[in-house]
């Protein structure tokens, strides 16, 4: 930077010859400003993102290692850790399957009302997260189309397993889609155009050709939605029905806790999820330092 | 690519010939899981508010605490937003002009708040915001100003949940921008300032307010990370989600649904303001 501003900024040089050693740069502020500016940041960042991550970990062990690992082993603690387990091994592969075909119709072919599809993917991340569980509670309700007939067969959809299972897909509908279709864009068609006339099929081509390119991008994906999905609290909250060991999540098991003033034991389990969210930005961060070039150019959530 | 088709004459294809195969089937898959996953579940919603007719829509709508809520919710996400912008395109600025120990670290934390499932920042804000918590006594005997349990706390929990969609958007615009064009300012004679606000801000201009509607967006919905650090009083730290849980609490369904067909009216309204904030960056600055 020091050789272009020297080239290109006279008025500095000329003003003051020799008197410095090192020539300053037109482009760029002050030591003082630089100073301050960069302080009001790391200042705002620390106060804003930093301490309520600290506070978890700090009121998680404030009692005691003994009274940490008593809340995580509680049976009920136990129970949710699995419920959000089942909810994410569910709702991250249908999302998987869907945001691969999704980013194929879109990246490879040219076709009318693309764009509007592409708006269409995009909803669930507009529509409040309560108002999604309220969605599902309409459609399944006691006193909805379905309701009656749910009842008579003895499906349990609503306040069971099923309902968060579908709440938690709407959320996290967009983000492997998201992640994907920019990326294969970017791609083009050219190598799998090669693949299929060199005479392979259309899984192979998939296969052998589209999926290594896309392997980091749609781990990326697969990471961002399992973070959402392990952590969903409004959409969830509202069609769980709050069933102790039947239908808690790890997220609605940590308000039950806090509301019962059993803080303590709601930041030990809120440490879990803590930790998840803290490997999940590590694994982000090095795909994002490795493998920049295999990730879509802008990732926005 | 149609014009290489032997039939390139036809008058309306909706789709270009392609060699991949696939089209039928991911189209097919797409178009059915979106329509069973997304699309049937909403319009069920927006058939419910339709049932429930004009004047008693709007009865429930404009209930005086549901206006309340809806009030308290937008004042508390402009302040957010309006924070956010401000704090948002300082630390992009710092991140990306500024070279110092801990920068990678600092970047990485910025997207904490999308990483953190927000019941897990409830419970800290409210914590580190209640009148016994370390910021909340701080805050309470240097300011005189309560936090944590009121309208304040909504809006310091919507700065942690919008603050990475200001920095992330700002971000990459700021890294692309050319540097040149500030020597030139520079050496026609502009003062540093100057060239800051005349030269680089109206080239970031579309992003920051992309930024500033995308942490706006967020808000309107956001539930988890607020109902912790509010005390939830009707009319005066009530959000609009949280009514919604209390309507379907007291098995009122229509009073929930039209709260609900507000809140996406106006989500999708935002939704509609970004799109064509993008489509407008890109079309006279050439990025989003």
């Amino acid at each position: 930077m020091s050789e272009v501003a020297s080239s290109t900024a006279p008025p500095a040089s000329l003003s003051a010859p020799a008197k410095k050693t090192r020539l300053r740069t037109v482009i760029g502020e002050g030591p003082i400003t630089r100073w301050i500016l960069g302080g009001i940041a790391i200042v705002f960042l620390a106060l804003m993102l930093i301490a309520p991550l600290l506070v978890v970990f700090v009121e998680a062990f404030s009692r005691g290692i003994g009274v940490y690992f008593q809340a995580l082993a509680m049976p009920d603690t136990m129970a949710a850790l699995q419920l959000t387990l089942l909810v994410a091994v569910i709702a991250v592969p249908a999302n998987l399957v869907f945001g691969v075909a999704c980013a194929w119709l879109i990246a490879k072919f040219d076709f009318k009302f693309k764009s509007f599809l592409l708006t269409l993917i995009d909803l669930p991340f507009a529509v409040s997260p309560v108002v999604s569980g309220l969605v599902f509670v309409l459609l399944f309700g006691a006193n909805s189309a379905l309701g009656p007939w749910l009842e008579e067969n003895n499906i349990r959809i609503l306040f069971a397993v099923p309902g968060i299972v579908i709440a938690t897909i709407f959320i996290t509908f967009p983000f492997i889609a998201r992640e994907l279709i920019p990326l294969m864009q970017q791609q083009g068609t050219s190598e799998e155009e090669a693949s299929v006339s060199l005479g392979a099929s259309g899984w192979r081509t998939f296969f052998l050709v589209t999926l290594p390119n896309v392997k980091w991008g749609l781990l990326y994906g697969v990471l961002l939605c399992n973070a959402r999905a392990m952590g969903e609290f409004g959409a969830v909250s509202v069609v769980s029905g709050h069933i102790r060991g039947v239908t808690n999540t790890l997220p609605l098991h940590i308000q039950i806790l806090y509301d019962d003033n059993k803080a303590a034991a709601a930041f030990a389990v809120a440490s879990l999820l803590a930790a998840l969210a803290l490997v999940t930005l590590a694994v982000k961060s090095v795909l994002e330092a490795r493998f920049a070039g295999e990730l879509a150019a802008q990732r926005r959530h | 690519m149609t014009a290489a088709a032997p039939d390139g004459a036809q008058t309306f294809r909706w789709r270009r010939r392609s060699v991949l195969p696939g089209f039928g089937l991911s189209l097919g898959y797409t178009v059915a899981y979106l329509s069973l996953v997304v699309l049937i579940p909403l319009a069920g919603l927006g058939i419910k508010s339709a049932q429930l007719g004009w004047t008693d829509f709007w009865r429930l709508a404009t209930d005086a605490r549901v206006m309340a809520a809806l009030k308290l919710s937008f004042g508390a996400k402009l302040l957010a937003a309006i924070v956010n912008t401000v704090f948002g395109v300082l630390v992009a600025w710092v991140l990306v002009r500024y070279r110092f120990p801990g920068r990678r670290w600092l970047d990485a934390a910025v997207d904490l708040p999308f990483a953190l499932p927000t019941a897990v920042a409830g419970i800290a804000l409210a914590t580190l915001y209640a009148p016994n918590g370390p910021f909340g006594i701080f805050l309470e005997s240097v300011f005189h100003v309560k936090v944590g349990f009121t309208a304040t706390g909504v809006v310091m929990a919507l700065i942690f949940v919008g603050l990475p969609f200001v920095v992330r958007t700002v971000q990459p615009v700021l890294e692309e921008i050319d540097r040149e064009t500030e020597e030139v300012s520079a050496t026609l004679g502009a003062g540093r300032w100057r060239t800051v606000t005349r030269v680089i801000m109206p080239g970031m201009l579309p992003a920051i307010l992309t930024g500033f509607a995308l942490s706006f967006a967020r808000g309107v919905g956001e539930y988890g990370s607020v109902i912790f650090i509010a005390n939830n009083l009707p009319f005066q730290s009530e959000i609009a989600p949280l009514l919604i849980v209390i309507k379907l609490e007291e098995h009122n369904y229509a009073g929930a649904t039209a709260i609900a067909a507000v809140m996406l009216v106006i989500s999708f309204a935002m939704l509609f303001v970004i799109n064509l904030l993008q489509a407008w960056s890109r079309r006279y600055f050439g990025h989003v």
